[in-house]
């Protein structure tokens, strides 16, 4: 896991706490698999973020130690967690009006493609023999403020997951805001896949080759 | 008098019938009423059509009810879990159906069903293949699809604590699916860790009020779905 794949880029916790720099502080934030449930790590001096997991819990807390877990508490991976002084447990039609109502600030959530028209495709590969598994992903990029998507540039196999057009089934149409990779943060505009920031070491065209849409660059031009 | 007590879990679900629709509580292991599916499964009713947002893991609770073939379709929104072997085998030799539906619809579509209403329109999953064939709305310019309330024949679900009258609290994160579930059903039928006097639960904390349950049984030590499946248990 600390490991980096790509000789050049962040990691997936350097990742994460790029991520958790943009988060203001006392967001309502829902956290997905993966990289992203290692931006409780990173909260940056001074923020407080509040948790909310889909199954039924504001506040949410880190890990329990060995053995004092319990089996009903527990988060939307069905792993084991604790609950912060100050949460609150509740039905999942209240907990989906969080989300659909749009009272989350922001959701971070990983994803198989983003099109530069902000598409997300992160729940099916649609393969033939795969099992059909939604949960609450598409709850969550219709109804929350903002969506963030924090993945890996490319696929192991070296493909941009940044595309033209989506070819995998939509998780939700034009719902992405930004994405964080290990090489970049980009912001989904209307003109496509904008530059926001360049991961240290790592060139414009370098990007811009590992990325399968038009990737406009940084509007005011830095030092770079 | 009212007093909703049974004393088995086997009288609790003794009328459930061929081709039921059985809503049945819980996320993950949070909520499973183990107990009662067990009993399910020895009363030996078939044809099932169950709601629930998973299929259960190892071969206990849920996933045993489907191993042992009692379960026609799955209404649920992800058919997938850690140690979750016996429906996507039989997903992929189709012999169980499968209805796929967005987690904050399906609680909403359980939600409505428990509270007479028919439809209602959500955002969630326009412009997707889970809104294929549904009905769309524009509202202040948004697209919407339709989604369908769901009702259910009878509901299993599992509580902390409930009087005789059914009022009912709940555990932590087991909570999830059972209020609009306990709504939803025609006969909701709880399993409880204690069972109390009316008067001895404090109203303001009551989550789910008596008047949706209608079968309450003692459960004092229910069982855990991840403890079983570690020590490799399969029910019957």
């Amino acid at each position: 896991m600390s490991a980096n794949d790509s000789p050049i880029g962040l990691s997936r916790e350097e990742m994460a706490q790029r991520v958790a720099m943009d988060i203001p502080d006392g967001s309502y934030v829902n956290l997905g698999i993966g990289i992203p449930e290692l931006i409780t790590r990173f909260v940056p001096e001074g923020r407080e973020f509040i948790y909310h997991t889909e199954n039924g819990l504001l506040g949410m807390g880190p890990s329990p130690a060995e053995g004092e877990g319990e089996p009903e508490l527990i988060n939307a991976g069905k792993r084991q967690v604790t609950a912060i002084p100050g949460a609150s447990y509740f039905q999942h039609p209240d907990s989906f009006a969080m989300i659909r109502g749009g009272h989350l600030d922001l959701c971070v959530l990983g994803a198989l493609q983003v099109a530069n028209n902000g598409d997300l495709a992160n729940w099916s590969t649609g393969g033939p023999d795969a099992i059909p598994a939604v949960g609450g992903a598409m709850d969550l990029v219709a109804g929350v403020k903002s969506v963030f998507v924090v993945t890996q540039h490319c696929t192991k196999h070296g493909e941009p997951k940044l595309v033209e057009a989506c070819t995998y089934p939509l998780t939700g149409p034009g719902v992405v805001d930004r994405i964080y990779t290990d090489l970049a943060v980009i912001a989904v505009t209307d003109e496509g896949f904008q530059l926001v920031e360049l991961s240290p070491g790592v060139s414009f065209d370098y990007v811009a080759e590992r990325t399968g849409a038009p990737l406009l660059p940084i509007p005011t031009p830095s030092a770079t | 008098m009212i007093n909703k007590e049974v004393p088995s879990v086997a009288e609790a679900v003794a009328d459930i019938f061929d081709g039921a629709t059985v809503m049945i509580g819980g996320f993950g292991e949070a909520g499973s009423p183990i107990e009662l599916i067990h009993a399910l499964i020895d009363q030996g009713a078939s044809g099932l059509t169950v709601v629930n947002n998973n299929t259960g893991s190892g071969e206990v609770g849920l996933a045993a009810l489907i191993k042992a073939g009692r379960v026609a379709k799955m209404i649920c929104s992800y058919p997938r879990s850690m140690n979750s072997t016996v429906f996507p085998e039989l997903y992929r030799s189709g012999k169980i159906e499968l209805e796929l539906v967005p987690q904050g619809t399906l609680a909403e579509r359980i939600r409505a069903g428990g509270a007479g209403i028919p439809a209602f329109y959500t955002a969630t999953a326009v412009g997707t293949m889970l809104a294929d064939g549904k009905e769309t709305r524009e509202f202040e310019g948004q697209t919407f699809v339709m989604e369908r309330g769901l009702k259910a024949d009878f509901t299993l679900i599992k509580c902390r604590k409930a009087d005789t009258y059914g009022n009912l609290i709940f555990n932590k994160t087991a909570r999830n699916f059972a209020p609009p579930m306990a709504m939803a059903g025609a006969v909701t039928i709880v399993q409880t860790e204690c069972v109390v006097a009316p008067g001895d639960m404090d109203p303001e904390i009551v989550v789910t009020p008596g008047i949706f349950v209608n079968r309450v049984v003692q459960v004092p030590n229910p069982q855990h779905e991840s403890v079983l499946v570690a020590s490799g248990v399969s029910y019957p």
